[in-house]
């Protein structure tokens, strides 16, 4: 689905991506972790199109298609979704504009009908309560007010409105307390958990991987991939740290 | 009245940012002129501004307003279309009275607009509320001139303003200048401005949940222009004017 190849990019003319190649199947789960400063953040933001984040090199393709052709807003309609590390807070337009406004632009891509505003808070309501999330909130500005826990809470919500094919999540479950975590652990099985879609998780700590079981862990350190296995890698990560790890590949 | 008045010079400070080229070939028909509304103690009247193009393109709106005890006047206006666009008002305040102002400036290429504003607290217990929003591109100037002034004997006065512009693009301009004369010692006049640019994070997080930019822009836009309105009670006429609103808002950006 998604096939990194030798990707190369720059943030403010400095090189943080050097050479990274990572293919990533239907179905599939993926975790990358790395130390800080490896460019995990710069891959998200790189593959989600944000000014600035400029690629030098290499390729990305997603199903078929150039993906680093696509405008930001086009390759959300192709499929594709991006959560948070820091989710942006948006005065004055509420979760609902902005998530029926985004749910039915992609719509109008795919060619399919927009959805009513009845529809639309009938599809919403479902994903707030599946993600435990008030209902009250859906009308309020978008992450303005919000804590840090609500935040990425929402940022489910949101994933489980848009429905997209593939997820690549940026440190999701930074700032949440344990009850959150598993809450948004299990949001992320339930929506992303499927023979057709795929999720690129990036995170920091093993514990969202006790949830949301992953096929394949990633460890990347200086822009690239330097090791890959099954989930216990995470668990030898977490016991001997990166360095060890890093080196010894 | 038909004495002549000089056209006014940028030293006026009420004055400072107009376009005076635009305002000298149709000074002679406007000079003097002014629409005045005395809201009888205890009543509320609400009014709208909006400014249409015209030819030559020069619009200019001034009320002087008189607001009896207890009495309340709002004004809801755009400031929109004209080359040179202004609209002033005075008000005077009596024992417990209220003034709202909601403004928004929309203007775009080489439009000069402006919200002139001189409120006078004259006796105790007013209060008087103005938010200006504006939007400007190109090279557009917009400005907010807003004084309040209250009087010695105008105590528990509390007068606030509320300025936000946001620049399209960097050529544009935007002036805030509220200004205070306060002789009463126990009141509050609170004012704050703020100058700044569409937010290219919530630009890019809207993007990335498939939100095109035009569409994207004209959401922030429209949330920001939005705090304006809200003192609207009427809800089909604030609809009404957010719609001119949003409608000038596609036109300009």
């Amino acid at each position: 689905m998604l096939k990194i190849d030798n990707l190369h990019a720059e943030v403010g003319g400095t090189e943080i991506l050097k050479g990274l190649s990572l293919e990533i199947a239907a179905g599939e789960i993926h975790a990358i972790m790395g130390p800080n400063g490896a460019g995990k953040s710069t891959l998200a933001y790189v593959l989600g199109g944000r000014d600035g984040y400029e690629v030098t090199g290499g390729s990305a393709t997603y199903d078929g298609i150039d993906l680093l052709e696509l405008a930001p807003h086009e390759r959300a309609a192709a499929g594709l979704f991006l959560g948070f590390q820091y989710p942006v807070e948006i005065p004055g337009v509420s979760n609902v504009q902005f998530l029926r406004s985004a749910l039915n632009a992609q719509r109008k891509v795919r060619g399919e009908e927009p959805l009513s505003g009845a529809e639309f808070l009938k599809l919403a309501r479902e994903q707030a309560s599946a993600l435990k999330m008030d209902a009250e909130m859906l009308k309020r500005a978008v992450n303005v007010g919000f804590s840090g826990g609500e935040k990425k809470r929402n940022e489910m919500v949101q994933m489980g409105i848009i429905d997209p094919k593939l997820a690549i999540l940026d440190e999701t479950d930074s700032g949440l307390d344990i009850d959150a975590l598993r809450t948004v652990g299990e949001g992320i099985n339930t929506i992303m958990r499927q023979p057709d879609k795929a999720v690129l998780l990036i995170t920091h700590y093993q514990r969202l991987l006790d949830v949301v079981k992953p096929d394949f862990v990633h460890v990347l350190a200086g822009g690239r991939i330097v090791k890959t296995g099954g989930a216990n890698l995470a668990l030898q990560l977490e016991s001997e740290g990166y360095e060890a790890i890093a080196e010894a590949a | 009245m038909t004495e002549t008045r000089a056209l006014p010079t940028r030293r006026d400070e009420a004055w400072r940012y107009a376009d005076l080229d635009a305002l000298a070939p149709v000074w002679p028909n406007i000079a003097g002129q002014r629409e005045e509304i005395a809201v009888a103690a205890g009543e509320a009247v609400s009014r709208q501004i909006i400014l249409e193009s015209g030819d030559p393109n020069v619009a200019v709106k001034t009320l002087a307003v008189t607001i009896g005890k207890n009495a309340r006047f709002a004004l809801h206006c755009l400031a929109i279309a004209a080359d040179y666009g202004r609209i002033s008002v005075e008000a005077t305040l009596e024992e417990g009275a209220h003034f709202e102002l909601g403004g928004a400036i929309l203007g775009t290429g080489d439009q000069t607009l402006e919200i002139v504003t001189d409120i006078r607290h004259a006796e105790p217990g007013g209060t008087s509320n103005q938010i200006v929003r504006s939007v400007l591109g190109g090279k557009a100037t917009g400005s907010y001139l807003g004084k309040v002034g209250v009087a010695r004997d105008a105590q528990k006065t509390d007068a606030s303003q509320s300025v936000k512009a946001m620049l399209l693009d960097r050529t544009a301009t935007a002036n805030a200048k509220p200004e205070l004369e306060i002789f009463a010692d126990d009141v509050k006049c609170a004012h704050g401005a703020t100058v700044g640019e569409l937010d290219k994070a919530a630009l890019f997080y809207m993007a990335s949940r498939g939100i095109p930019p035009v569409e994207a822009r004209r959401l922030m836009l429209q949330a920001f222009i939005a705090d304006a309105f809200v003192s609207l009670d009427d809800d089909s006429v604030r609809e009404e004017i957010e719609a001119k609103a949003l409608a000038e808002l596609e036109a300009i950006t």
